[in-house]
């Protein structure tokens, strides 16, 4: 039966939306008391659907056999591989949020509730198919995230940040959205194969490049690229350090997988037409990300710039639109992911006596001498994000300007590599204070256990032991992008 | 006789309109809430026009879907701008600056 065929391919979106409503009934009569038992849940559930995604990758499935709901999703490695990044990123939030909320006292029961929300829709996103479905996704995982960015209700800065993230958010859905209405009327159709069916590789007509034009604007505005990163930096200031965790992970993988999907699939037979957009992003994302974070003085807005410039280097992959650039970008993904867990990890265990979290780098100074440990962490990432060679961000970087070259991309390749010099500065003076200068002694308190874990599992990952790694990372990101870029 | 072009045209301008509503107001966050509405209801004038026009009634189905979505949206950012007062008080543009940017 073609129905339960489907029913089968969406088992993990199933387990988690099954779980979060009987979720929702225990968190309404258990009370804010049941959060620590729910967070356990759901990290359980993330688990599951982890274990349900995994063996898709494994077996490199694509093409038609993978497509569910007449079309609407399509299950194949592509997806399964963002997804177990998505759950990675999910995860990581429930395990770091009870302990740094619990200092608020604010730990609620719908933080876990709302993280598995986020991850539902990001999965739906991830494995999109249609025009539709890529926008209920989207919201899904929007809407969870405007209420995670103002989760700590009472400082002022978190509704803040929640505000400004809703505006510019649903901003973004509506610029997208507008796209989406054109390019529905000028190909007559949602689906992504109908649409390069519909658009051919022949001239784009004037309506059909408007809605690609705005298309592509709404994403960027997702997946903060230049010149639409203008919400990032207060929004991760702002928010509580857990939900900055989460939202440089996870939501980042999702909407770069989406608008992969969207360029390499839907308009996949017009290159020439969001090629010059892709580079324009790319480049603008790389300098201003890397400009915007030599002045910061909060280690939160630092890695939000960061991780603007992040993003640049990765469309560097989009641009070269060949299996190659997707695969490169794919191995990019899970090694920034993991350096971004490391660095908010490490934001979370920088606190005071009182318990207060402590933000501005200048109070870094000489955290070699008070915490080592911490210090030799914070600047094995700093080091992995600028890309010296023996970590491992050498190696996504690398990845990605090979790809970049081999699709005859040299000049974009020589301006992000020059540019990633001007990053490796303000990366270098974060390892400067924590080394050199003198000891402040702001930062204290007992590190927590979960987070020690975290700090020591991404070290070693980020450590030149992570090229163990470089053959499986690439066989299975290669199973995910030629999964991709196989069309029925 | 209206026909397509016209409903795009309407559509284009109640888009720029919602737009311009978010930037160009400095007096108070409801508006952009309403601004925000206003660029969602454009794009569904285009969904339905076209659905018309292309006897497809994907369009049509597609327009329910952002309906619902924007009540949703919107119960979510009142939710918001809720907390934000309590905070602060106000909720004029020009105070949604504590942090810079």
């Amino acid at each position: 039966m073609d129905f339960i065929h489907s029913l089968v391919a969406v088992s993990a979106e199933e387990l988690i939306s099954t779980a979060v409503l009987v979720l929702l009934l225990v968190a309404a009569w258990g009370g804010d008391k049941a959060s620590r038992a729910i967070s356990i849940a759901a990290f359980a559930v993330l688990v599951g659907a982890a274990a349900l995604a995994l063996p898709v990758l494994c077996t490199g499935q694509s093409g038609a056999a993978t497509l569910a709901f007449g079309g609407h999703v399509k299950l194949d490695a592509f997806a399964a591989f963002a997804k177990l990044l998505i759950y990675v990123g999910a995860g990581v939030a429930l395990v770091i949020a009870p302990a740094y909320f619990d200092r608020f006292k604010a730990m609620r029961a719908e933080f876990p509730l709302l993280v598995l929300l986020a991850a539902l829709g990001m999965g739906i996103m991830v494995s999109a198919n249609d025009l539709l479905t890529l926008y209920i996704g989207l919201e899904l995982n929007s809407l969870a995230a405007y209420v995670l960015a103002a989760f700590l209700r009472a400082d002022g800065r978190s509704a803040e940040a929640g505000l400004k993230y809703f505006v510019l958010g649903s901003l973004a859905s509506g610029i997208l959205l507008y796209g989406i209405s054109l390019t529905y009327g000028f190909t007559g159709t949602t689906s992504f194969d109908g649409i390069r069916v519909a658009l051919g590789s022949g001239a784009l007509s004037i309506g059909a490049t408007f809605g690609l034009v705005f298309v592509m604007a709404g994403l960027a505005f997702k997946i903060s690229a230049a010149p639409f990163h203008m919400w990032t930096p207060d929004v991760y200031e702002g928010a509580p350090a857990p939900v900055t965790a989460f939202f440089a992970t996870a939501p980042k993988v999702a909407a770069l997988a989406l608008l992969m999907r969207v360029t390499l699939d839907a308009f996949g037979g017009q290159p020439g037409a969001w090629q010059q957009i892709v580079i324009m992003a790319a480049l603008l994302s790389i300098v201003i990300g890397a400009l915007g974070a030599i002045g910061q003085d909060n280690i939160k807005r630092l890695l939000a710039y960061s991780s603007i410039n992040n993003v640049g280097f990765m469309l560097i992959g989009l641009a070269a639109g060949t299996v190659a650039g997707a695969q490169a970008m794919l191995v990019y993904l899970v090694i920034y992911v993991v350096s971004s867990v490391a660095a908010f990890v490490v934001v979370l265990e920088l606190r005071d006596e009182a318990g207060n979290p402590v933000e501005s780098i200048a109070a870094l100074g000489g955290l070699s001498r008070t915490r080592p440990g911490l210090a030799a962490v914070l600047a094995i990432v700093m080091f992995s994000l600028a890309g010296i060679p023996p970590l491992f961000g050498f190696w996504a970087k690398f990845v990605v300007f090979q790809a970049a070259v081999q699709a005859h991309l040299v000049v974009l390749a020589a301006i992000g590599i020059a540019a990633s010099v001007i990053g490796a500065f303000y990366y270098l003076k974060v390892v400067k204070v924590l080394y050199f200068d003198d000891a402040t002694d702001t930062v204290r308190g007992t590190p927590d256990t979960a987070n020690t874990v975290l700090l020591f599992g991404s070290a070693v990952f980020l450590s030149p032991l992570g090229y163990l790694l470089t053959l499986d990372l690439g066989r299975f990101a290669g199973k995910a992008a030629s999964a991709l870029l196989h069309f029925a | 006789m209206i026909g397509i072009g016209h409903y795009v045209a309407v559509s284009a301008v109640m888009f720029v309109l919602g737009v311009l509503g978010i930037f160009l107001n400095r007096k108070n966050v409801i508006i952009i809430l309403m601004a925000i509405e206003l660029i969602l209801l454009s794009v569904n004038l285009n969904l339905v026009a076209f659905s018309a026009y292309l006897h497809d009634l994907a369009g049509q189905i597609f327009a329910m879907f952002v309906l619902t979505v924007a009540a949703g949206e919107a119960a979510i950012g009142l939710a918001i701008l809720v907390i934000y007062f309590r905070g602060r008080g106000t909720i004029a543009v020009d105070d949604v600056n504590r942090m810079k940017g």
